[in-house]
Order: structure tokens, then sequence, then C-alpha cells
């Protein structure tokens, strides 16, 4: 990461290290491009892509014939393709969508009607006695359901790291801290201008999630959309209510949202949210003390004996949505620039399949594809695997983290290499520290301990998550 | 500790805090040959570890020390009593008859117990499960988290938090700021009155630190730091303090994780294991004493309490220990109780080995009759002036001799 930075002519910068600049990063890069991924916070994952429900979509619901639906199908077939080679997990939930009311009842047809447009023909619908004996915890005034067998839960971190770390042992470079504020294309490169000095590249992929139509504005002077950021706030409880429902349990969406889902993590967890709520903020998700105790609530409603269970940790993310239902994802002819803008809330299954079609404009706009002959395949820590965590394993060390069961040997190797945290939040995601039921009442001193002059901020004044 | 972790004991003891430690000495005395306590940090000691201040120690060494020297005090009478002291090893799994899961260094084991005693404490109750708003900055800190960091690391998190509580617990975190020279802007109390007794409320006023009752904390703000809170005011209002951290205490819960992933029956209203009299699981091969029985007593009382689950234990061994039997299950039938511990009394109150005391708690200050009802009919009541989170207990002796079903405790309320 050394080289002068003005000198060399990158094939491809990627703006943003989100999911879908990662996806795309790997593709690029696995396609024999010199990739540069630019991401202007400390870390990688720092915007919509941080906190999301981890829902590997099948695109049951997605908008018939949208591009959205062909990027979620693509990206659920390659993830399930990919995952075993990179040690990603998948934890095979299906999902019920559940009818409460006689009118949420009358509209399950219709939501059957649309998975089968979409290709997704194994649906099953259920009556409510069906659907109780499946998951007998749920409320018994349910209506009726359908299941959707092929919903997956996935883990939101493990995937685009493992993405990202392919394309660097692939060749690409990652510079984080490194904002892109503005750029000239002289009809052969790029000319980046970043806060941390100039980039050069033939061809640049905007993949800057919440900030999409900025950059396009930086660097084309227009913009095409406007992001209007839609706020999701979770509560995850701890690991024995995940013993309440297999199925991920879905409402019936409403005109304006997906609703509000319950179901467990990659993890062991189990997760209520999100919510949906405009602002205007782009940077901050303010967590709001109602909205959590009402998803609280509404978590006990449908699942009553979630009412004993603990709530080990809350989160808000932030969805780029935009003025538009699609995924805005456009070549600028005469340009070398692509703008993958408006991943709205379902980016992690789409990226794989995102960063496809992107390469695909790519090579229409005339950067060649050599596919690599044999490429690195990195391999993810296990986290999920119950069978093969660390702590089962000789010489861990120890456990530092003792909610999350997390060995010393896991958090010096997450330490180290290519994509070696920069904060006590990049850390978290890559090793679970303090994410668990005490949220650092025990770890955080020996974790201090370990990670001082590690980070580039220290762990006592550095961001939670 | 070179060799490896035995593969079978009489007496596993997992957690080597105070009552850990206190019950793996009485067995010793009591002649039981191999007790191995299980300790997932580093070092034996607790929870005490980490607290570099005063008063420990009164009742176990007649004298008052500081936290870490009354650790280090424990477990050397353990280890000089002939205590297997095996640190960083985490059970991870309880497994019926006494089988116990492990995690060490080097790898899963296995450790089967003739009997077991859960001795896994508690900690406080975090600000996502207090379901606190606002951002989440770094520099919100339990109480026991900023002891680990100022007196084990010696580090200085921040330099003007706001403190949230005033349980024992939270004039600890004000002893532990005044050791950094942290110095909070305020202690917020969202109850009309300080939790925790006299003397130690007199603490802010000598620290001159403002105490604001009747307030609580809505929202944390900050983006890698915390710039300040939103208090809700007594009239309903908020109102934004400047301040660089958050210490959020007390509030304690059994640290019952291992426990409700188990076999073993748990209480939903203290959080800990459902006991009997003489402190025995649902499985009669498990035990548990300390503060995973309920949130939240002193060094010294659970102490107490692990060195007579050590005795029981002891003769529970030599088969002296009457067998588990049906008895009088107790509920609370006012929602300003709490919970009871022991949960289950099937012998008479002077029975040997069995607990002299009921404890109770209560879940808001309380004036007022607490009396005990059995099929309808009240058998007794007596006044009753309780603040939660303070010790309150009656005497076994209390309950009659020989009966079966459910006993409720009952309270009521003077009109205020
Ligand atoms: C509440 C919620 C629930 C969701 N649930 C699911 C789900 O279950 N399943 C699913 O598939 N999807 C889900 N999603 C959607 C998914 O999280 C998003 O679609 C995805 O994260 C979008 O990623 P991105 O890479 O486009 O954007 P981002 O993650 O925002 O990445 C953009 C990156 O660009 C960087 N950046 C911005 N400007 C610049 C600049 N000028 N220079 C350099 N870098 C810059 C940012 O720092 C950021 O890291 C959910 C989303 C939310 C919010
Ligand atoms: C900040 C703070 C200040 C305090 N100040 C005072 C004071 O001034 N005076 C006083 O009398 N009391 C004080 N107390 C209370 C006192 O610390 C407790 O009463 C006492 O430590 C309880 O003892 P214990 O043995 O029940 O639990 P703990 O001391 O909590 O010990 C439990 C042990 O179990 C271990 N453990 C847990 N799970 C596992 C597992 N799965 N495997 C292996 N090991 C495990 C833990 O690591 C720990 O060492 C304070 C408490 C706190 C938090």
């Amino acid at each position: 990461m050394s080289q002068d930075s003005s000198s060399e002519v990158f094939d491809v910068a990627v703006i943003g290290g989100g999911v879908i600049g990662c996806a795309v990063a790997r593709k690029f890069a696995l396609e024999g491009a010199r990739v540069v991924m630019l991401e202007k916070a400390l870390d990688i994952l720092d915007g919509a892509s941080k906190g999301n429900s981890a829902i590997l979509h099948t695109g049951f619901d997605a908008p018939p014939g949208s591009l959205e639906l062909a990027c979620i199908k693509a990206g659920y077939a390659e993830y399930l393709d990919i995952r075993e080679r990179l040690n990603l997990p998948l934890v095979r939930a299906g999902a019920l969508v559940l009818a409460w009311t006689e009118e949420q009842e009358a509209a399950l047809p219709g939501l059957m009607e649309q998975a089968r447009t979409n290709g997704i023909t194994d649906i099953q619908p259920l009556t409510a006695a069906e659907a109780l004996k499946l998951e007998p915890e749920l409320a018994g005034t349910l209506r009726a359901a359908f299941r959707v067998p092929r919903e997956h839960l996935i883990d939101p971190w493990s995937a685009p790291h493992a993405y990202l770390l392919q394309a660097i042992e692939n060749g690409a470079v990652l510079r984080r801290d490194c904002e892109v504020l503005g750029g000239i294309y002289d009809g052969v490169a790029w000319r980046l201008e970043t806060s941390r000095g100039g980039v050069q590249a033939r061809l640049v992929v905007n993949a800057a999630g919440l900030y999409g139509d900025i950059v396009d504005e930086r660097l084309t002077g227009r913009r095409d959309f406007h992001i209007k950021p839609r706020k999701g706030q979770f509560v995850v409880f701890d690991k024995t209510a995940a013993r309440l429902t297999t199925h991920i349990l879905l409402p019936v969406p409403s005109k304006t949202t997906k609703g509000i889902v319950v179901c467990r993590t990659a993890y062991g967890n189990l997760l209520v949210g999100p919510t949906a709520e405009e602002q205007e903020d782009r940077s901050v998700a303010e967590l709001v003390p109602g909205a959590l105790a009402a998803l609280r609530r509404r978590g006990e409603e449908i699942l009553p004996a979630l009412a004993g269970e603990e709530v080990t940790a809350i989160y808000a993310g932030l969805r780029p949505a935009t003025e538009y239902k699609d995924y805005r994802i456009r070549a600028h002819e005469g340009k070398a620039y692509i703008t993958v803008g408006g991943i709205r809330s379902t980016g992690l299954s789409s990226a794989l399949g995102v960063a496809r079609y992107v390469q695909a404009l790519a090579v229409k706009l005339g950067l060649p594809a050599q596919p690599l002959a044999e490429p690195v395949w990195p391999r993810l820590p296990a986290l999920t695997d119950e069978g093969q965590r660390d702590w089962r394993a000789a010489g861990n060390a120890g456990i530092v983290c003792h909610c999350e069961l997390v060995t010393r040997r896991e958090v010096e190797a997450a330490m180290e290499g290519p994509l070696a945290p920069q904060t006590l939040a990049g850390l978290k995601r890559r090793t679970r520290v303090t994410m668990g039921r005490c949220q650092g009442f025990y770890c955080s001193a020996e974790l201090a301990a370990m990670t001082r002059d590690r980070l580039a901020v220290a762990m006592t004044e550095t961001a939670d998550g | 500790m070179a060799d490896s972790t035995p593969q079978s004991c009489d007496v596993a003891i997992v957690g080597g805090g105070p009552a850990g430690l206190a019950a793996a000495v009485a067995l010793r005395k009591a002649g039981v040959a191999s007790v191995v306590v299980l300790e997932r940090e580093a070092q034996a000691g607790g929870i005490p570890r980490h607290c570099g201040h005063y008063p420990f120690g009164m009742r176990e060494f007649n004298r008052v020390l500081r936290g870490p020297d009354y650790a280090a005090r424990l477990v050397a009478r353990a280890l000089k009593s002939g205590v297997d002291i095996r640190t960083s090893v985490t059970v991870t799994a309880l497994n019926p008859g006494g089988r116990l899961g492990l995690s060490t260094p080097e790898g899963a084991a296995e450790l089967a117990a003739k009997r077991v005693l859960l001795c896994t404490g508690v900690r406080e109750k975090s600000r996502a499960a207090r379901l606190i708003g606002g951002e989440k900055p770094g520099g919100v800190l339990s109480t026991g988290a900023l002891q680990g960091l100022v007196y084990l690391n010696h580090q200085k998190p921040f330099s003007r938090p706001v403190v949230l509580g005033t349980e024992l617990v939270s004039f600890s975190a004000l002893l532990t700021c005044r050791h950094m020279g942290i110095r909070p802007v305020a202690m917020v109390e969202p109850a009309s009155r300080v939790t925790a007794r006299w003397p130690t409320r007199l603490l802010p006023k000598l620290l001159r630190i403002p105490l604001l009752l009747d307030t609580g904390i809505s929202a944390i703000h900050g983006g890698s730091k915390v710039t300040g809170v939103d208090l809700v005011t007594p009239d309903g209002g908020t109102r934004h303090i400047d301040c660089d951290g958050v210490i959020v205490t007390g509030a304690f819960l059994p640290e019952a994780s291992l426990l409700r992933a188990s076999h073993l029956a748990v209480d939903p209203a203290s959080g800990g294991p459902d006991i009997d009299q003489f402190g025995r699981c649902s499985d009669p091969a498990y035990f548990a004493a300390g503060n995973l029985l309920r949130a939240v007593e002193t060094a010294g009382w659970s102490w107490a309490e692990g060195r007579r689950a050590g005795n029981t234990i002891a003769h529970d061994l030599k088969s002296s220990l009457p067998e588990p039997r049906e008895g009088l299950r107790l509920v609370m039938a006012s929602d300003a109780l709490k919970y009871a511990v022991p949960q289950r009394v099937a012998y008479p109150a002077g029975s040997p080995r069995s607990t002299t005391k009921i404890q109770l708690r209560v879940t808001r200050p309380v004036e007022g009759r607490l009396g005990l009802r059995i099929d309808g009919t009240e058998l007794w009541s007596k006044p009753l002036s309780a603040m939660p989170e303070r010790r309150l207990t009656v005497p076994v002796s209390m309950l009659p001799d020989g009966r079966k079903g459910t006993a409720e405790f009952f309270v009521r309320e003077q009109a205020k």
C-alpha cells in the first residue's frame, strides 16, 4: 500500500467499501483488473452495510422484472456457489410470511403469485395450524402463512470481508481514510482527488452507498437520483431466545416497508426489526428508546415467550433509498464511469450479482477482461459454525470475550493481515468481541490492553460500532 | 498449573470468586479429596480483583481490605487448603449428572464431577439492555469495565462522565473515578431516592458531584467519543448536558447464560437457578451459591453462602443430606415483590444445613405489610419498609412445616 499513488494508473477505482464495493472490487480483481478501493472511513463497512437483517433473499417479494430481482437472484446463486471455498456461513432457515389480520390474509395469494412470477416456485401455502406446527412458539392469533424454503441467513460482515480480502489477495489495493473529493476524466483515465492525494484509474465505479448522489455530483457534476436515507432500528436478544423460532418470520409487507422481521442471526441470537424511518442525515442512525421498546413489544406479540428473554444489543442502520424503487446502476457514456446507487434494502443478497452486472457494463465501456487462471481463495475464520470455533481447538491461548467465546488467538489473527481493523468497531465485526450480553463488562480491560497502540483510534476513545 | 485439566473430580466449582473460593476451602476442610475450581479469567478472585477500593474482608479476614488484596488472600487460602484452581478454563456446558463441557487453551475438554457448585456471579445491565437511545460512541462503560481499565490497566477512558444509578456499585464507580482523577459531571437516578444506604449517599456531596434524582438518560450522543447525553428531567422534559463518557452502573443480573442454556431450572424472577433450601438445583448433582443466586449482595455475604454450600456438598457426598422432595414453592403474589431465594422449601427450618433465611427483594420502594398466604389463607403479616436492591430476609422458620403446594408472599401497601 506504499506505492506512490499518483504514478500508477489502476484499471478500476472502486469508491466505497460497503458490501457492494467489496463485491465489485472482487469481481474486477478476479477478471484480471488492477483494482484500488477508496474508502473514506477508517474501516470498510462503515455505512449502510454496518447494520442490516442479514437475510439472504431469494427475491420472492422483489418487483417482478426489476434489475434488483435479477441481481438478487444472481447474487444468491453465487453466494451459495462460493461460500464453502471462502468458509462463509449459511443458516438454512427458510421464511414464513405471516398473516395476522383478515386484510393480510387476503394479500397472501397475491404475494405467492408474485413469488412464482419471480421464479421462486417452491413456496408452500400453510394454514395457521400447519404454521404453528412448524413454529410452536408463534402467537395463536395467526390466521395463515406461506413458507419460502430458500430464504436463508448469512453473516453480514464476513461476506463483505471475504469479498474484499479475495480482491486484495488477488492484487487489489485498499486505501482507507481516503475520501474521494473530486476528479476529472481526460478521455483515457480518471485523475481522482482524494483526502490522501491523487489516484489514477481507467474506470471509476461509484459504490458510495449513502453518498452515491454526492459522489456523482463531485465527479460528473450532476445527480440522477437523490439519496433519501431510511433508518432501521433493531433489538437483538440473547442466544437462549434463538430457540424460539427456526424460520425467518416475515410480516405481510405494506406499501412502504417490508415490516418488522423476527429471525435468528448467524451467531445464534434472535433479532427483531427493522423500523423504516425516513430522515435527512446520512451518517447518524439514532436509536430511539420508544421505537426500541415498541420493537420489543412487537416481538413479544409474534413470539410471546420472548417476554422472558434478555436484550443483548441494539443497533440501527441506514438504507440508501432514493426516489426510485429500483437500483440506480448506470454506465456513463464517454466517461468510463459507472454509478451503483440506491442499493436500498437487499444489497447483502444482491452484491455478487450487482458485481457481475457492473463488470459486464465495464466490458461494454471497453475495459478488457482477462480472468485469473488460478485466483487465490482466502478462508475466513469460522465465527458462526459452533463445531469449528477456535475455543474448541488446541493452542487458542484462552478466551478473551466470554459471552461470544472469542479466543486470544482469534483476536491476534484479526489484528494481522491486509484487512486488519483500525477501530474497535472493526475488530468487533471481525471477531464478535464485546458483541455479547455483557457488552464489555468482563473483557474491556483485557481487550484494551491487547489492542493498545495497534488501532488507529485507541479502544477507549473509539466508536462502539 | 502445568498439567492438563483433570477428567474427573469430587467437586467442580464453576467460578473462582468469593463464593466459589470459600466453598472450595470449606470442602477441603471437610475432607473432600479433589476439589477443582474452574475460572475463566487468567486469575481467580472474581469481581473484587478489579475493585481497587475498600471495603472488603471484614467477615472473612476481620479487617478492611481493598478488593485486589482481598481476592489475593482468598486465592492464597484456597491454594493452601489444597484446592486445585484452574484458570483460563471456561465452562461451556452443564450436562446432566455433573458432566461439564470446558474450553481450555488446549482446546475443548470434559470434566465429570460428583457434584458441581455454580458460582458464576453477576454482571451489570448494559446500555443496550436498558434500551437507552442515541448513537453508539466509545466511552460508555459499566462499572466493571471502568474498574478493569482503571485498576488493571491504569487507563483513563474519559475525564467528565455522567454516572447513571445510585446503587452501592455506583458509588464504587465514583471512588474509581476519584482514583484516576476523573471528575463526573453528574450522578443521575431515575427513582426519587438514592438506592444505596447512608452513609454512601453522602459521597456525591463530599466529592461535589451534582446528584439528580427523578432523572433518566434517554439518549447518548457522540461520534467516536461521547459528547453529551439527553436527560429526562423530573418534569418530563429533556435537557442536554455535555460530558465525555457515561458510566452505566448496577441493575445487576445473574451471569446465568450457562445455566439458561442447560437442563437446569431457572427462576425467571431472580434470573438465577431454582434452588431448594440446601442450595440444590433441579438436577441434584448441581448446587449454586453467591451472586448467581440473586443480584446483588456484598462479597462477604456471597463468601458466607459459598462456605455454607461447601459444607452442604461435603455432607451430600457422605449421603447425609436430605433427599430432594416436594414441599412449598415460594411465589410472589404482588408486583412489589421481585423474587425469593431459595424458591423451594421442603424440610423444617431447623434441619441441619438448611439455609436459615429466605432472601427477598422488592421492585420499588414499599411501605406496608409483608405477609404469607397458603391456599388463600393468610398465615401471618409483619411490617415492611423496603427499598429496591436492598437486603430483605425472612427466617425460614416463618414457613409452616409439612405443607406442599405454593406459598405466596404478598404485600399490603400503606395508602400514600
Ligand atoms: C435496516 C436494514 C436492513 C437490511 N436488511 C437486509 C437484508 O436482510 N438482506 C439484504 O440483502 N440487505 C439488507 N439491507 C440492505 C443492505 O445492507 C444494503 O443494501 C447495503 O449495505 C448497501 O451497501 P452499499 O455498499 O451500497 O453502501 P454502503 O454500505 O453505504 O457503502 C458505501 C461506502 O462508501 C463510502 N463512501 C461514501 N462516500 C465516499 C467518498 N466520497 N469517498 C470514499 N468513500 C466513500 C462509505 O463510507 C461507505 O463505506 C438492509 C439495510 C438496512 C439499513
Ligand atoms: C464494581 C463493583 C464494586 C463492588 N464493590 C464491593 C465492595 O466494596 N464491597 C463488597 O463487599 N462487595 C462489592 N461488590 C460485590 C462483590 O464483588 C460481589 O458480591 C462478589 O464478587 C460476589 O462473589 P461471587 O463469587 O458470587 O461472584 P464473582 O465475584 O462475580 O465471581 C464469579 C466468577 O465466576 C467466573 N465465571 C463466570 N462464568 C464462568 C464460566 N462459565 N466458567 C468459568 N468461570 C466463570 C467469573 O470469571 C468470576 O471470576 C462490588 C461489585 C462490583 C461489580
